[in-house]
């Protein structure tokens, strides 16, 4: 008879594992988002132009916080839109 | 120096339609109004002519102006921003106050340190993402063997 050992590889176990999320920023040690580069922020919202929650960038709360004043400063400067559609 | 200096950071959007010269001349007089009002120019960037997001006064595309400044108090700021705000050459501006961290930012932006370090962290995340592909055609070969000693169980 097949053990518990045994039965446990009878499927691949690294399906459906996901990737760890991490926070770019911290792992790259960048202190400072800049609000003058729109293509780096263009990475924190979606298609129309929303910021990205947290749980789908991975961004510590130290951080996001920030991304989100520099997109909304971006915003203003008009470098992001504030409503659009298709914008990636 | 009694009081420490704060670091402000002033973007603006000159307008298109104007001459060369006379864009020139209107960040020059921000630039020069400062300066008059005892502030510290630590650079002036022009980042020129680029699309607007959004339209602005029926204009779609404005002439970038950055200027970091640092002073002792924060009058002069209310004070630029009257001026800002009644010029119609201004199409939009924010201020903002820089951390150490910003100062720091601006300064490797201007030496060439942060175009880098981008491409740096670019080629990390490649070398990352096929790490854990490389590791996953792993995890499957050991399939087979459960499978062979099932078997053999059976039999």
């Amino acid at each position: 008879m097949a053990n518990k050992d045994d039965i446990k590889f009878l499927s691949n176990p690294n399906i459906g594992q996901k990737r760890k999320k991490y926070c770019r920023f911290r792992k790259y040690g960048i202190r400072h988002i800049d609000y003058k580069d729109p293509d780096f922020l263009l990475q924190f919202v979606n298609n129309q132009g929303k910021i990205l929650p947290r749980r789908i960038t991975g961004n510590s709360l130290k951080y996001q916080r920030k991304v989100a004043i520099a997109v909304k400063r971006a915003r203003h400067l008009s470098m992001l839109p504030y409503v659009t559609d298709l914008l990636k | 120096m009694s009081e420490p200096m704060k670091n402000y950071e002033v973007t603006f959007i000159v307008d298109p339609v104007l001459s060369g010269d006379e864009i020139k001349s209107t960040a020059q007089t921000y630039v020069k109004h400062l300066e008059s009002e005892g502030c510290t120019i630590v650079h002036n960037d022009e980042m020129g002519l680029r699309q607007l997001a959004y339209p602005i006064n029926k204009r779609t595309s404005g002439i970038y102006y950055s200027v970091e400044f640092s002073a002792t108090t924060g009058d002069v700021i209310s004070k630029m921003e009257l001026a800002l705000r009644r010029d119609e050459r201004i199409m939009r501006f924010l201020t903002i106050k820089l951390d150490k961290y910003g100062v720091k930012y601006n300064d490797d932006k201007r030496n060439g340190l942060i175009g880098k370090k981008r491409d740096e962290e670019q080629e990390e995340e490649k070398e990352a993402k096929p790490a854990p592909r490389k590791a996953a055609p792993k995890a499957p070969a050991p399939k087979p063997e459960p499978k062979a000693e099932a078997k053999a169980e059976e039999e």
